[in-house]
C-alpha cells in the first residue's frame, strides 16, 4: 500500500494538524509515514498545505508530483491541486466558498460540507476532524481504532479533554461525505 | 647602595604578584595595562581563587594577557568576550569568570555582547580599560576618544558632528537591572591604584556570589598611542579625561 | 536506541537527541526554518533534568562565541542556524577550528544569497566544505537525509568532534528539518562530570589546578614560522579524518549504467527517481555522500570506470558537482541538475533531467 496525500486549505483550518493525526494513525497501523508541510508565512493566514505519505515500505521522496488523494478546503487550493490528482485518484473538497467546481472526469470526486456542518454544530474547531472522518469513510486505509489512537497520541497532553469531541467529529464526518463524480 | 641593598627585603615596598610570571610584557613602558594586570593577579591570589578562575582576554593590546598571569584563559574574538564569558560561567557556575577588555573591544565592536550580557545579569566581572584610543593597531579613534583629540583616523581631532561624542558606556550599563556594580576608577596615582584594586576585588566577589554583572572601568593612559612620555600622559589623562569620564561608583548594590 | 517510535520533525529530533546525548549547552538565535530546535529545547527544559543549559543569545555572533567559550571548557556544546545566520557565525567557526575545539554546528539551509527565502536549499555546500570562514580549515560535514539520521548524527557529530578536536557540522535543509517521520530516539546518556572532562580534555580551561601549567586558548600567533607549524598540524589532522571518516550510501549502484549523486533532501527525491527509472527499464543507481567533507571521492572514482555518466542533483546552481568532477577526473561526463531559490524538484523532474543525459 502506498498513499500519497495532500491536504490544502487556509492557514488556521487545521490542515497541518489533520495531516499529523493521519500520520500518527498510520504509525499505529504499522505503516511508514512522512509529513511535509509547505512551511512559512502560510501558517499565519495564507494557504497552507501538507503532504502525507502512508506506505507499507520505507518512503523514498517526501515530495511528489502527483497525489493519490487530494483534499482541498478552499478555492485557491482547488485551483492549485486539481491537476495534481493521479488519473483514477481521489479529490475531496468542501464547497464552502467554492465558486468553480472540480471539472476533471478521470478522477473520483467527493464533496464534504464540513464547514457548514461545523458551524451548525457551533464548533468550527472540529472542522478538520469532520474532513478526516470523510476521508476515512471513502478510503478506509486505517482502522478506526488506530485513528483514535493516533488522535490521542498527537494531541498535546493539555488538550486531552478535547479527545472525545474530536472522536465524535471523525465519526460524524463519515456520515456527511457524498460522491459527486 | 648597591642593587642588592636596594631590592632587599627591608627596602621592599612592593613585590611582584605570585600569579604574574617572568615573561617580559609587550606593553609599552608607562602603559596602564601592566598595573591593572598586577591588580587582577593580586586579587585572584588574595582571594585564593587561582584554581577556579577563568579569564577571557580580548582582541586589543591585552590579547596576550594569558602570557603574563598564570591562570586559565580564553582569548575571545574581537568584542565577543562577554558572550564567551557568559557560556563559561553558565556551564561552570562555581567558577569565577571575568573578561578583560579595551574600549574598542567592549564599546565599539562588542557593544551588543556587552549590553546583553549585562542586561541578563551574567554573573561575571568585566574589567574595562578605557584609554580613549586603539593602542594595538597603532592609535586610531576609539568610541571613547575625546572631542578634538587627535588620532590617526581623526588627524584634525575628533569632530563630534561627524564622529559622535565619547561613548559613556558604563553610565549606560549602570542603568541595567542586571548590573550590580558599575564603577569608574583610574590607576594614575598610588591612591587611585589602591581604590581600583578594592573595586576589582568587589567585582570578583560579586561574580562568585552570583550577584549579577560587575563592570570596573579603568580610565587609563596610552602614552605611545597619544605620542607622549609616560609622565605627560598621566598628567594629560588627569586633566582631560577625568572631566569626561569622572571616577566614582555609578552603581554599587 | 529507545524502543518507542515517535513522530517528529527533523528539527525536533535534533533537540531531543542533543539532550539524550548528554550535551552540556545549546546557544542559538531564532531563524526559519530551524527555530523548532531551540523551541523544542526550551520546551524540554533539560536544565531541570540533565543539567544541559539552553540559551537564546542576542545574535548569531554571540551564540557562536558562546559555543567557543563552552567548547574551550571541554563541554559538549552546540548551536544551530540557517544559511543567513550561519554566515554570521563563520568568523567564530574559523576561531573554533583554529582553537581545535570540539562542538556541533547545525545548518538547516534555506535559499540565498542575501536574506533569500525561507524555503529549502542546499546552496551552502561551498560555504561549509570549502571554508566559509577565513583560513585553511575544514569542517566534518554530515548530511542527514531522514529524521532518524537527524537524531543519529547528533551523537556521531559530537563523537567525531571530540575524537579529532574539531567542529562538526550537520548540514541539512528545510525539507529534512520541517518534515515529520518516524524516529527512534537514542537512549539517555549521562553528562560528563568535571573530573571526566578534565581527564578527557586536559586542554580545557576549567581553572588551573596545582598539578598543571595554566591552560590558555588562543588562535593568535605572531610568529609566522610557528603559525605555519600550527597549520601543518591542522592539515595532518584533516588528512587523518579524510582517511578514516568517509561515509556514503550506495543504492542499486552495482549494475547501474548511470549514477545519480545527491545528498540530504535531494537524495531522498532521487531515491524515488531511481524507482521510476528502473520501472522504465533504465539501470540507474544513487550514490549518496553522507559525509560531504571528507568527500567520498574514491568510490566515485571507482564508479567512473563502470558507468556511462553521472548526474548530480542539488538544490543549488551546481556546487557538489565540482567535487564529483574532481573525483572522476574527466573519465566520463558529469552533469548537474538543480533548482534554485527554495524550489524543490520532484522525482519526475529529476527523471526528465536524467533522460536528457542518457
Amino acid at each position: 500500500m502506498l498513499q500519497e496525500i495532500v491536504i490544502s486549505g487556509f492557514g488556521g483550518q487545521g490542515v497541518l494538524s489533520m495531516g499529523k493525526i493521519l500520520a500518527y494513525s498510520g504509525i499505529m497501523e504499522g505503516k511508514e509515514v512522512s509529513w511535509f508541510p509547505a512551511y512559512g508565512p502560510e501558517q499565519r493566514g495564507g494557504t497552507a498545505n501538507v503532504t502525507v505519505i502512508l506506505s507499507d515500505k520505507p518512503i523514498s521522496s517526501p515530495i511528489v508530483d502527483l497525489y493519490d488523494i487530494v483534499i482541498v478546503l478552499n478555492q485557491p487550493s482547488l485551483d492549485k491541486f486539481e491537476s495534481k490528482v493521479k488519473p483514477g485518484g481521489t479529490l475531496i473538497y468542501d464547497d464552502y466558498g467554492i465558486r468553480r467546481k472540480p471539472a476533471r472526469k478521470d478522477i473520483h470526486v467527493f464533496k464534504i460540507e464540513a464547514m457548514d456542518e461545523s458551524m451548525k454544530m457551533n464548533n468550527t474547531k472540529v472542522f478538520n476532524m469532520l474532513v478526516l472522518g470523510g476521508l476515512l469513510k471513502i478510503l478506509p486505509m486505517i482502522k478506526l481504532e488506530n485513528v483514535m489512537k493516533g488522535l490521542k497520541k498527537s494531541l498535546p497532553k493539555r488538550h486531552r479533554k478535547l479527545l472525545s469531541m474530536n472522536e465524535e467529529a471523525i465519526v460524524h464526518g463519515m456520515e456527511i461525505i457524498s460522491r459527486e463524480g | 647602595m648597591d642593587k642588592n641593598e636596594l631590592t632587599g627585603a627591608e627596602t621592599l615596598v612592593y613585590a611582584k604578584p605570585r600569579l604574574v610570571n617572568d615573561t617580559e610584557m609587550h606593553y609599552c613602558p608607562g602603559c596602564s595595562h601592566g598595573v591593572v594586570h598586577h591588580l587582577v593577579a593580586e586579587v585572584i591570589d588574595e582571594l585564593g581563587w587561582a584554581e577556579k578562575t577563568i579569564g577571557v582576554s580580548p582582541v586589543g593590546c591585552a590579547v596576550f594577557a594569558h602570557k603574563y598571569v598564570d591562570i586559565d584563559w580564553q582569548q575571545a574574538a574581537h568584542g565577543r568576550a562577554p558572550a564567551v564569558a557568559t557560556a563559561i560561567k553558565r556551564l561552570n557556575p562555581d567558577k569565577m569568570v571575568f573578561t578583560y577588555q579595551g574600549d574598542g573591544d567592549l564599546a565599539a565592536i562588542g557593544t551588543a555582547e556587552t549590553i546583553h550580557a549585562a542586561n541578563r545579569g551574567e554573573n561575571i566581572a568585566i574589567i574595562f580599560i578605557n584609554n580613549a584610543i586603539y593602542g594595538m593597531t597603532g592609535g586610531q579613534m576609539a568610541p571613547t576618544t575625546l572631542n578634538q583629540m587627535v588620532t590617526t583616523t581623526c588627524p584634525e581631532g575628533r569632530d563630534p558632528r561627524i564622529m559622535g561624542n565619547p561613548l559613556k558606556i558604563v553610565d549606560m550599563l549602570a542603568l541595567l537591572d542586571g548590573v550590580c556594580l558599575a564603577t569608574r576608577q583610574s590607576v594614575h596615582t598610588a591612591a587611585a591604584v589602591k581604590k581600583t584594586k578594592r573595586m576589582i576585588k568587589l567585582a570578583f566577589e560579586n561574580a562568585m556570589a552570583n550577584k549579577g554583572t560587575s563592570i570596573v572601568e579603568v580610565v587609563s593612559s596610552c602614552n605611545a598611542g597619544w605620542r607622549m612620555n609616560p609622565v605627560d600622559a598621566n598628567n594629560w589623562m588627569a586633566e582631560n579625561m577625568l572631566s569626561v569620564f569622572p571616577v566614582g561608583d555609578l552603581k554599587n548594590l | 536506541m529507545s524502543e518507542e517510535i515517535s513522530l517528529m520533525k527533523g528539527n525536533e529530533a535534533i533537540a531531543h537527541a542533543a539532550v539524550r546525548y548528554g550535551a552540556d549547552g545549546y546557544f542559538g538565535y531564532p531563524i526559519t526554518p530551524q527555530s523548532e530546535i531551540i523551541e523544542t529545547l526550551m520546551e524540554l527544559a533539560p536544565w531541570k533534568t540533565t543539567g544541559m543549559i539552553v540559551m537564546q543569545a542576542e545574535s548569531e555572533l554571540a551564540a557562536i562565541n558562546m559555543v567557543y567559550g563552552g567548547a574551550g571548557c571541554g563541554k559538549a556544546v552546540m548551536t544551530s542556524s540557517s544559511s543567513t545566520g550561519m554566515s554570521l557565525k563563520m568568523e567564530g567557526i574559523s576561531y573554533i577550528a583554529a582553537g581545535e575545539l570540539p562542538c556541533l554546528l547545525v545548518n538547516v539551509m534555506r535559499g540565498g544569497p542575501g536574506l533569500g527565502t525561507i524555503q529549502p536549499s542546499q546552496s551552502d555546500y561551498f560555504q561549509t566544505v570549502k571554508g566559509g570562514g577565513h583560513g585553511d580549515y575544514r569542517l566534518i560535514t554530515l548530511a542527514p537525509y531522514s529524521v532518524q539520521e537527524m537524531a543519529d548524527f547528533v551523537a556521531l557529530g559530537f563523537d567525531l568532534a571530540f575524537k579529532y578536536r574539531t567542529p562538526s557540522m550537520i548540514l541539512t535543509d528545510g525539507v529534512i528539518g520541517q518534515m515529520m517521520e518516524k524516529v527512534r530516539l537514542p537512549e539517555f546518556k549521562r553528562r560528563r562530570s568535571e573530573e571526566e572532562i578534565r581527564k578527557q580534555c586536559p586542554w580545557a580551561t576549567l581553572g588551573r589546578t596545582p598539578d598543571r601549567a595554566p591552560n590558555f586558548l588562543t588562535t593568535l600567533e605572531m610568529d609566522s614560522s610557528l603559525m605555519e607549524q600550527r597549520n601543518i598540524h591542522l592539515q595532518a589532522k584533516y588528512k587523518e579524518i579524510q582517511q578514516n571518516e568517509v561515509r556514503y550510501q550506495e543504492v542499486l549502484c552495482d549494475d547501474a549504467d548511470y549514477l545519480l549523486v545527491a545528498f540530504g533532501s535531494a537524495a531522498r527525491i532521487c531515491l524515488k527517481t531511481v524507482d521510476l527509472a528502473r520501472a522504465e527499464g533504465l539501470k540507474v543507481g544513487l550514490l549518496r555522500p553522507i559525509t560531504l567533507w571528507p568527500f567520498p571521492s574514491e568510490i566515485l572514482e571507482k564508479y567512473a570506470s563502470k558507468v556511462k555518466g553521472m548526474l548530480t542533483v542539488e538544490l543549488n546552481a551546481g556546487q557538489m558537482v565540482e567535487d564529483v568532477r574532481l573525483a572522476v577526473n574527466g573519465k566520463m561526463p558529469v552533469e548537474h541538475y538543480g533548482r534554485l531559490g527554495g524550489i524543490v524538484p520532484t522525482p519526475d523532474h529529476v527523471l526528465e533531467a536524467l533522460k536528457k543525459l542518457i
